[in-house]
């Protein structure tokens, strides 16, 4: 037995802390689906590291936690993904396949290393209706939860769900999910994040060959001009939320 | 620390995390060589005849883009083995590609250079450069050299809107690679010498797209009246070319009742000149 011995709960305990910690740290990204297909929100002030990403046709990909680690798992899907729709046939690459493939490095990483990941990853596949859509969240062990509608992962994830579970309602169009996110996104009080700031992405469902579409430039401030134009709803009672670390290297979309 | 160099070797994500390159291509041949094309053992004996193959396609650029179109026939030796094949392929958003040659070694290759485009854009999160694309397609070619050798010659013809000069390019290769860049028009497979002729003296600078469009239908239509490889509009069967234009609006391939009322107008114009519009001599 190795000196100082640490039993294997306590082990597992101290990992998931971590890497709890060092999610938390960061800030939220929410998915959620809308009237067309999927609609990704980020807020990230870099133009160049992306949280969500195109992984095939049909898949995007949105993550929260430590950049390198989340970009590997990206890079990783992306390959698996490419190359089984090489080997086989387009329509034979799921979301579903790349849920599983990640929670084995994830579940494998957590037991077996000594870090585990810092990273909360949605996969999410847009079908030819909103009942085919797939929404799936993987945690830093491994666990996968199958979602439908909405997801908030990140640094206050608990309370912009919250937020967002208020605005959101089936079949949204997709103005009104931009501005359900951004309500969930924004502290109550706080100040919306600028075009600027904001990785918006979507599944469109009405797209032809590739779905996945970045929106930035001129048609992001289009659609937010739209969505702030929208009659604002009653202020609603601040939550009781922890404050999150002020510090941290996490990600690409935390202010420091 | 924590990445996933601190994995075992021979987990799966070990492969699949690896970084470092972004193509497509160079990942399969290190991962699954046997899913390239052109990596496959030499054969006893050249079965070029023997396979279908493809034949005619032609481009040309228009104003702000290019035009490509192909005819639909596939041929074994003498049997006309296909009547409705495709030949051009959409590579991704702003480029296409058609194959002249064996079927199956082209058909194999646009689908592998499709994804190559799309992975290397996912990957970097940037598109390649029209240079880029068409000597990344030039490589792969090289790569089928062996099996060229052996009856299995596939040749493309590249096309891409380039949003630097807001305006299409067009890429030949030999069997050896390339690329060479075409000015205007060009044209591959066993009917290209017709087609060709006929581009030389409809072709217009700067025309319409649907200019363009109906350019290359009357040099498809050449190349069937004079190459028994190429097949012509099929009229009973309803089974037109297939057209496709590059702008700065993306990849778009005319629906079968656009190529098909381009289609008639040349048959009615063929009715009372066989050959063809006529050029003015000075």
């Amino acid at each position: 037995m190795p000196f100082g011995y640490v039993s294997p709960e306590q082990q597992m305990r101290d990992k998931a802390d971590y890497a709890r910690k060092g999610i938390a740290r960061g800030r939220s990204v929410v998915v959620l689906q809308y009237e067309h297909g999927i609609l990704f929100v980020a807020p990230n002030p870099s133009r160049a590291l992306h949280k969500i990403s195109e992984i095939y046709d049909r898949i995007g990909f949105a993550a929260v936690g430590r950049y390198n680690e989340f970009e590997a798992l990206r890079l990783g899907g992306i390959r698996y993904a490419d190359i089984n729709g090489y080997n086989y046939a387009r329509d034979d690459v799921t979301a579903r396949g790349l849920a599983n493939l990640y929670a084995q490095n994830l579940g494998q990483i957590f037991t077996e290393s000594m870090k585990p990941f810092e990273v909360e990853i949605v996969v999410a596949e847009v079908g030819d209706s909103s009942d085919e859509d797939h929404i799936y969240r993987l945690t830093f062990d491994g666990s996968v939860f199958d979602e439908t509608g909405l997801v908030a992962m990140g640094g206050q994830a608990e309370a912009v769900a919250a937020r967002l579970k208020e605005r959101y309602r089936e079949g949204l169009p997709l103005v009104e999910a931009l501005e359900a996110a951004l309500f969930a996104l924004t502290e109550p009080g706080g100040e919306r994040p600028p075009a600027g700031q904001l990785e918006v992405a979507v599944l469109d469902r009405n797209r032809s060959h590739r779905k996945f579409l970045r929106l930035s430039g001129p048609r992001l401030e289009r659609l937010l001009a739209e969505s702030t134009e929208a009659p604002a709803p009653a202020p609603t009672p601040e939550a009781d939320v922890p404050p999150t670390a002020p510090e941290g290297d996490v990600d690409t979309g935390s202010d420091t | 620390m924590g990445s996933h160099r601190d994995l075992p070797a021979g987990m799966v994500n070990h492969i699949f995390t690896n970084s470092g390159i972004s193509s497509f291509t160079e990942f399969v041949g290190s991962y699954a060589p046997d899913l390239l094309p052109g990596r496959n053992e030499t054969l006893a004996a050249p079965v070029g005849d023997r396979i279908p193959h493809a034949t005619t396609i032609v481009a040309a650029t228009c104003a702000g883009g290019v035009v490509m179109a192909g005819d639909r026939r596939a041929t074994s030796g003498n049997i006309i083995s296909q009547r409705d094949m495709e030949k051009v392929f959409r590579t991704d958003e702003y480029s296409c590609m058609g194959i002249a040659g064996a079927a199956s070694t082209g058909i194999e290759m646009a689908r592998l250079y499709q994804v190559e485009l799309e992975h290397y854009e996912k990957m970097e999160g940037r598109t390649l450069s029209v240079a880029g694309k068409a000597n990344r397609l030039a490589t792969m070619i090289r790569g089928n050299l062996g099996m060229a050798m052996q009856g299995l010659v596939v040749v493309p013809l590249f096309a891409a809107y380039d949003p630097e000069t807001d305006g299409g390019r067009i890429f030949g290769y030999d069997v050896g690679g390339g690329p060479y860049e075409q000015q205007q028009y060009h044209s591959i497979g066993s009917g290209s010498i017709f087609a060709r002729g006929a581009l030389k003296k409809l072709y217009r600078e700067n025309a319409s797209p649907e200019e363009v469009v109906l350019a290359l239908i009357h040099a498809l239509y050449d190349a069937a009246d004079d190459d028994s490889a190429t097949g012509g509009p099929d009229v009973t069967r309803k089974i037109w070319p297939v057209v496709v234009q590059i702008t700065a609006d993306g990849f778009h391939r005319l629906s079968d009742e656009e190529v098909g009322a381009h289609v008639q107008t040349v048959l009615d114009e063929r009715m009372s000149s066989p050959d063809g519009p006529v050029a003015p001599l000075r």
